[in-house]
C-alpha cells in the first residue's frame, strides 16, 4: 500500500473514529517519532540493547539502537523500564477471516464451492474482525493469512495483512498458494495420500500447459518490490480464456491459471505438512519442480528430518509447543522441534499452526517465551531470547521472502513498533503502544469496552446498557 | 475385583429376594437391598517416597499462604511441615530449592485427557455419548484410556497432579465425571483419586441445542434446553421419592435406573453438579433451576461471563471455572474478558484456571500468570500466593477433595512441585513434581518420565516432549 493511500483513509478513520470516542492519539503517517530510553529489540536475533532508541519517519523505520540521535522536531516518547520491539508477525493465521469461528455466516475460511487454487482470500479480510482488533491490542502488527481448505487440496491463494484500524488490511494479496499434503490433504484428495500428490502433480501440468499460452504482460517482473500490488496479476481477472488446454483436465480454467505463477516460481507454494515422510516428498517435490518456491507449514516432526530440511533450504513455519501425538501424523511432536531444526541450520518461524489460528496469533510471544524456557531443561533444545522474539517477528516475515520489508527495526522497515510494559515473551507484558506503518493505533477493543461496564456490578441508576 | 464385588451382591439381592418372597403368608414387608455405590472402586494406592525436604524456597502454600525462604517436608505420602528452618529427619533426601517455587500440585477441574485422548481419531472420540439429550448414565471412567499421552505432558510440563475428566457438552446432562489423580496406570481404576466423590456433568447454551436441534429432535432451542432439562429432574425427583420411601421402609424394590441413580445422587448432595455454561444470562437460569430443584451447583464451567454476574456468584456459593484468554470461538465466548478471573476474584467468588484442553492443562500456571497481569493493570492488586488459590484450593473445594489436597496443609496427600523459577513466568518450568509423596517427574531424570504404551517404539519415544 502506498503511502499517499494510508494518509487519505487515515483521515477517514480517524473522523469514524473520532465520532466513536476511540480515537486514540491518531496521526498521520508523515511525522517523525523518536521512542528513546527503551530496552530495545531489533527482532533480528539479537540480544536486547538497554536505554536504545527507536526513529521512524514517514512511516518507516530510520534507525534504532543504543547511539541513535532524535531528530529534531520527533515527537518523543520515553519508554524508560519499557521495552521496544517490531510488531508480532503471526507467522500462520486466519485473521480477519472470521469474527467468531464456530458462526458459519461470519466464517470465510474455506469454500465448498467449485473453486480451490484461484480462491484469494484478499478481498474476505475483514479488517473490523474483532480478532483483529483482539491481536492488535496484543502487539501483532501483521499476519501471514492462509485459506483453509474445501473440497480440494488447493486452499487459493493467502495474503500477508496488517492489523491496523483502518479500511485496507492487504498488505500483499496473493503472496503464496496453499496446499494440503499430510492427513487433511489426503482426505480431501479422496483418502489417501497418494491421491493428494497424483492431484497436486495433475494440477502442476495443467498450469504447465496453460502457463505456456500466457502472456508476458500477465506477470510482474519484480514480485518483492513495495510499490507493486500482488506478486502476481490476479488471475481472478486473467486474460486465459483463450489458452488451449487438453481436453481431459480436473481444475477448473481459474484454478489452472491460478498455479501458473506458483509453477514459474513467481509465487510461493506453501504446504502443509507435519509428518517426516510427508516432509521428504514437500523437499523431493522442490528438486521434481526446480522453479517452485517452497515454504513447509506444520512439520511437527520437522526434527527428525532436520539435516535433510536445511539442505532443502526450504523455510518452516512451525507450531511452537506442539507437543502432543494428536495425530498419526505428528507421532514425533515434540516442543524441542524448533530448536532442534534451527540447531540443524533449518530456517524456522512459529505460526500457529493447527492452533486457533483465527484467533491467537497473539499467543505467540508466550510460546516464544517457552522455547526460551525450554533452553533450561536438560535434553530438550530451546532458542536464546533473541531468536526467540526474531520466530515470532522477522523470521516469519523472511519465510514468505518478505523480510526487507517487515519484521524487524532495520532502517527502511515498515514501520510497525510495540512498546511493551515489560519483556515481551513473559505474560506479565502487555503491549502499550503500537505504531503500524509509522501510524498509532487505538489498543481500545471490545474485551475492554465490556470490561469498563462491568468493572463495577454496584447497581447504578440505569442498567449497565447505559454505561458506554 | 469390582465387577466381582456388584455381581456378588447382586447374588446376594436375588437370593434374598428369593427367600423372602417364600414366604408369602407374612405381611412383613421385605427389608430393603443395598446395592453397591462403587462398582468400579478406586485401586490407586501411593507410590513408595523418601522423606524428602525442600529448603530454602519461595512456598505458595495454596490457599493464600507464602513463606519466603521456605522449607516444606514431606514423608509417608504426606505434607508434615511447612515453615522456615525445618531439619531433615535422618535419610531424608534434602533438596536445595533456593531461587525455586515450590507449590502444591495443579488441579484442573475441566479435562479430557482419556475420554479425547491422542491421537484424535474417531476411534478415540469417547467424551460425548450424543445418542440424546440426557445421558446421565453414562460414567467418564468407562471411557477414559489410561495410555493418553496427554497425562505424562500434565506431569511433566503442567504440574498436574489432579484432574477431573467431564464427559463432553452435547448432551444437557453428560454423564458422571471422575477425579484422576496423574499417575499412570493400567487401568483407570488405579488413577482415580481414592474417596473423591463423582461429579455430573451438565450443560447449557450452544452446544446440546445445536446437537439435538442438527437431528432434528428436543432440544433445538435455549428453552428447549431447560424444558428437558427441567422434566429430567421431575423424574429425578420421582425417582427419588420411590428409592427413599423404599430404603426407609423396605417393600418392593423400584427398578434401578442408572440415569436416574447418577440424579438422585445429585439430589441427596452426594454427587457434584459441573455445569458448562458460558453466559451470564444462562447461568443466573441455571441458579434459579437449580433451586427450584433443589442441588447445588458446584462450578459453572467456561464460565466466559462470569464477571457480569460475579456477585451471584458469590452468594450462590458457585465457583467458576474460567480461562484466561481464549474468546470468540463461538458465539456464547464472544463477550470474553481477559480480566474475567480477576474481576471474580475480586467480587469474593471461588475462582478457578481450567483447561478443557491437552495443551491448555500444561501451561495453566501461565494461564494464571496471564489472569494475575490483566487484573493488575486494571488496579486489581493480586499476590501470587492469592493466585495460586486457582490453581489448587479452590478447583479442590470445587471437587469436594479440599480436605485431602490442594494445599501445603500438614496432613494432606505430598502432591507437590518444584518449580525451576517463577511459576507465574512463560520461563519456568516444573523441575520436580511429587504425587502422594512419590516422586513422579524429575526433569534431571530421564528417567522419571513416564512413556505410555501407545508411544513405546514409536518416533521420538521416551524424549523430552
Amino acid at each position: 500500500m502506498t503511502q499517499r493511500k494510508r494518509i487519505s483513509w487515515l483521515g477517514v478513520t480517524g473522523i469514524v473514529c473520532g465520532l466513536a470516542g476511540v480515537l486514540v492519539g491518531y496521526k498521520a503517517s508523515a511525522e517523525t517519532i523518536a521512542i528513546v530510553r527503551g530496552t530495545i529489540a531489533i527482532g533480528d536475533g539479537s540480544a536486547p540493547i538497554p536505554n536504545g532508541t527507536v526513529v521512524v519517519r514517514d512511516g518507516r523505520v530510520v534507525a534504532a539502537g543504543a547511539s541513535v540521535a532524535v531528530p529534531a522536531g520527533a515527537r518523543v516518547i520515553d519508554a524508560t523500564g519499557k521495552w521496544v520491539t517490531p510488531g508480532i508477525v503471526a507467522g500462520f493465521s486466519r485473521l480477519g477471516l472470521t469474527d467468531v469461528d464456530g458462526v458459519e455466516q461470519a466464517t470465510d475460511i474455506s469454500s465448498d464451492g467449485p473453486f480451490s487454487a484461484a480462491l484469494d482470500i484478499a478481498p474476505a479480510i475483514n479488517p473490523n474482525a474483532q480478532p483483529v482488533a483482539v491481536n492488535r491490542a496484543d502487539g501483532v502488527t501483521r499476519a501471514i493469512v492462509a485459506p483453509g481448505v474445501g473440497k480440494s487440496i488447493f486452499a487459493g491463494q493467502g495474503a500477508l495483512i496488517d492489523t491496523a484500524a483502518d479500511v485496507d488490511p492487504v498488505t500483499r494479496a496473493r503472496l503464496f498458494q496453499y496446499v494440503e499434503l499430510g492427513e487433511q490433504g489426503a482426505e480431501q484428495a479422496g483418502g489417501s495420500r497418494a491421491a493428494a500428490h497424483v492431484l497436486l502433480r495433475n494440477a502442476l501440468r495443467e498450469a504447465a500447459e496453460l502457463g505456456r499460452g500466457i502472456p508476458a504482460a500477465a506477470v510482474t517482473r519484480n514480485p518483492i518490490s513495495p510499490d507493486s500490488q500482488p506478486v502476481v496479476r490476479n488471475p481472478n481477472e486473467s486474460r486465459l480464456y483463450d489458452a488451449r488446454r487438453s481436453q481431459d483436465v480436473l481444475l477448473t480454467r481459474f484454478d489452472a491459471a491460478a498455479l501458473v505463477p506458483v509453477l514459474q516460481g513467481r509465487q510461493i507454494l506453501m504446504i502443509h505438512a507435519e509428518r517426516a515422510a510427508d516432509i521428504r516428498q514437500v523437499i523431493a517435490l522442490g528438486r521434481e519442480f526446480p522453479r517452485l518456491k517452497l515454504v513447509l507449514v506444520g512439520a511437527d516432526e520437522g526434527w527428525t528430518v532436520a539435516p535433510e530440511l536445511a539442505r532443502s533450504g526450504i523455510p518452516v513455519i512451525a507450531s511452537a509447543l506442539s507437543d502432543l501425538p494428536a495425530a498419526f501424523e505428528s507421532i514425533a511432536a515434540t516442543q524441542s522441534n524448533i530448536g532442534r531444526m534451527r540447531a540443524a541450520g533449518v530456517k524456522v518461524a512459529i505460526g500457529t499452526v493447527n492452533d486457533d489460528d483465527t484467533r491467537m496469533a497473539f499467543r505467540a510471544r508466550q510460546y516464544a517465551g517457552n522455547l526460551v524456557a525450554l533452553g533450561r531443561l536438560p535434553g530438550a533444545v530451546g532458542v536464546s531470547w533473541g531468536e526467540a522474539l526474531a520466530l515470532i517477528t522477522s523470521r516469519p516475515a523472511e519465510a514468505v521472502g518478505v523480510g526487507g520489508e517487515i519484521g524487524s527495526l532495520q532502517p527502511g522497515r515498515h514501520g510497525d513498533v510495540v512498546i511493551w510494559s515489560a519483556d515481551p515473551l513473559d505474560n506479565v507484558a502487555a503491549a502499550e503502544t503500537v505504531l503500524i506503518d509509522g501510524v498509532e493505533q487505538p489498543l481500545v477493543t471490545r474485551q475492554t469496552r465490556l470490561r469498563e461496564r462491568y468493572q463495577d456490578l454496584t447497581p447504578g441508576v440505569l442498567p449497565p446498557a447505559y454505561r458506554r | 475385583m469390582g465387577i466381582l464385588k456388584a455381581s456378588g451382591l447382586g447374588l446376594l439381592a436375588a437370593l434374598a429376594a428369593g427367600v423372602l418372597s417364600g414366604c408369602a403368608t407374612t405381611p412383613a414387608k421385605e427389608p430393603p437391598v443395598k446395592f453397591n455405590h462403587d462398582p468400579y472402586p478406586s485401586t490407586y494406592r501411593a507410590y513408595p517416597g523418601v522423606p524428602t525436604l525442600l529448603k530454602g524456597a519461595t512456598v505458595l502454600d495454596g490457599q493464600g499462604g507464602r513463606i519466603d525462604g521456605g522449607d516444606v517436608l514431606i514423608a509417608d505420602g504426606r505434607v508434615q511441615a511447612v515453615g522456615r528452618g525445618l531439619s531433615a529427619p535422618a535419610g531424608a533426601m534434602v533438596v536445595d530449592a533456593a531461587g525455586k517455587y515450590v507449590t502444591p500440585g495443579v488441579i484442573d477441574i475441566h479435562s479430557h485427557l482419556g475420554d479425547y485422548p491422542s491421537p484424535a481419531v474417531a476411534a478415540h472420540d469417547d467424551g460425548n455419548e450424543a445418542t440424546a439429550p440426557a445421558r446421565p448414565e453414562v460414567w467418564a471412567e468407562h471411557s477414559v484410556w489410561p495410555q493418553d499421552p496427554g497425562f505424562s505432558r500434565a506431569l511433566a510440563n503442567g504440574g498436574v497432579t489432579t484432574l477431573e475428566i467431564l464427559p463432553g457438552s452435547a448432551n444437557l446432562f453428560g454423564g458422571r465425571s471422575v477425579v484422576l489423580k496423574n499417575v499412570p496406570a493400567r487401568t483407570v481404576q488405579g488413577m482415580k483419586f481414592p474417596g473423591a466423590p463423582y461429579g455430573l456433568k451438565m450443560a447449557c447454551g450452544e452446544n446440546p441445542k445445536r446437537v439435538y436441534g442438527s437431528k432434528g429432535q428436543m432440544p433445538s432451542t435455549r428453552m428447549g434446553n431447560i424444558a428437558v432439562t427441567r422434566q429430567t429432574w421431575l423424574n429425578a425427583q420421582a425417582y427419588k421419592r420411590k428409592w427413599d420411601n423404599y430404603e426407609a421402609k423396605g417393600g418392593d424394590m423400584p427398578e434401578r435406573d442408572l440415569a436416574m441413580d447418577t440424579l438422585r445422587g445429585v439430589l441427596a448432595g452426594k454427587i457434584l453438579v459441573q455445569n458448562h455454561c458460558y453466559r451470564a444470562d444462562e447461568m443466573a437460569i441455571m441458579i434459579d433451576l437449580s433451586h427450584e430443584m433443589g442441588y447445588k451447583i458446584a462450578a459453572f464451567h467456561h464460565a466466559v461471563e462470569a464477571y457480569k454476574i460475579a456477585d451471584l456468584l458469590r452468594e450462590n456459593g458457585i465457583c467458576a471455572a474460567m480461562w484466561a484468554d481464549w474468546y470468540g470461538f463461538k458465539m456464547e465466548a464472544y463477550d470474553a474478558i481477559r480480566e474475567n478471573i480477576a474481576l471474580v476474584d475480586r467480587a469474593g467468588a471461588c475462582a478457578i484456571v481450567h483447561s478443557d484442553d491437552p495443551n491448555g492443562i500444561q501451561r495453566l500456571y501461565q494461564e494464571a500468570g496471564k489472569a494475575i497481569a490483566a487484573g493488575r493493570r486494571v488496579g486489581i492488586p493480586i499476590s501470587e500466593e492469592h493466585a495460586w488459590t486457582w490453581l489448587s484450593a479452590n478447583p479442590a473445594k470445587a471437587l469436594d477433595i479440599f480436605d485431602k489436597t490442594g494445599s501445603l496443609t500438614p496432613g494432606k496427600m505430598a502432591d507437590v512441585v518444584l518449580w525451576n523459577g517463577n511459576p507465574f513466568s512463560t520461563y519456568t518450568r516444573p523441575e520436580r513434581v511429587w504425587i502422594d509423596g512419590a516422586l513422579m517427574y524429575d526433569a534431571n531424570n530421564p528417567r522419571l518420565r513416564p512413556v505410555s504404551d501407545f508411544e513405546l517404539g514409536q518416533p521420538g519415544e521416551g524424549d523430552v516432549k
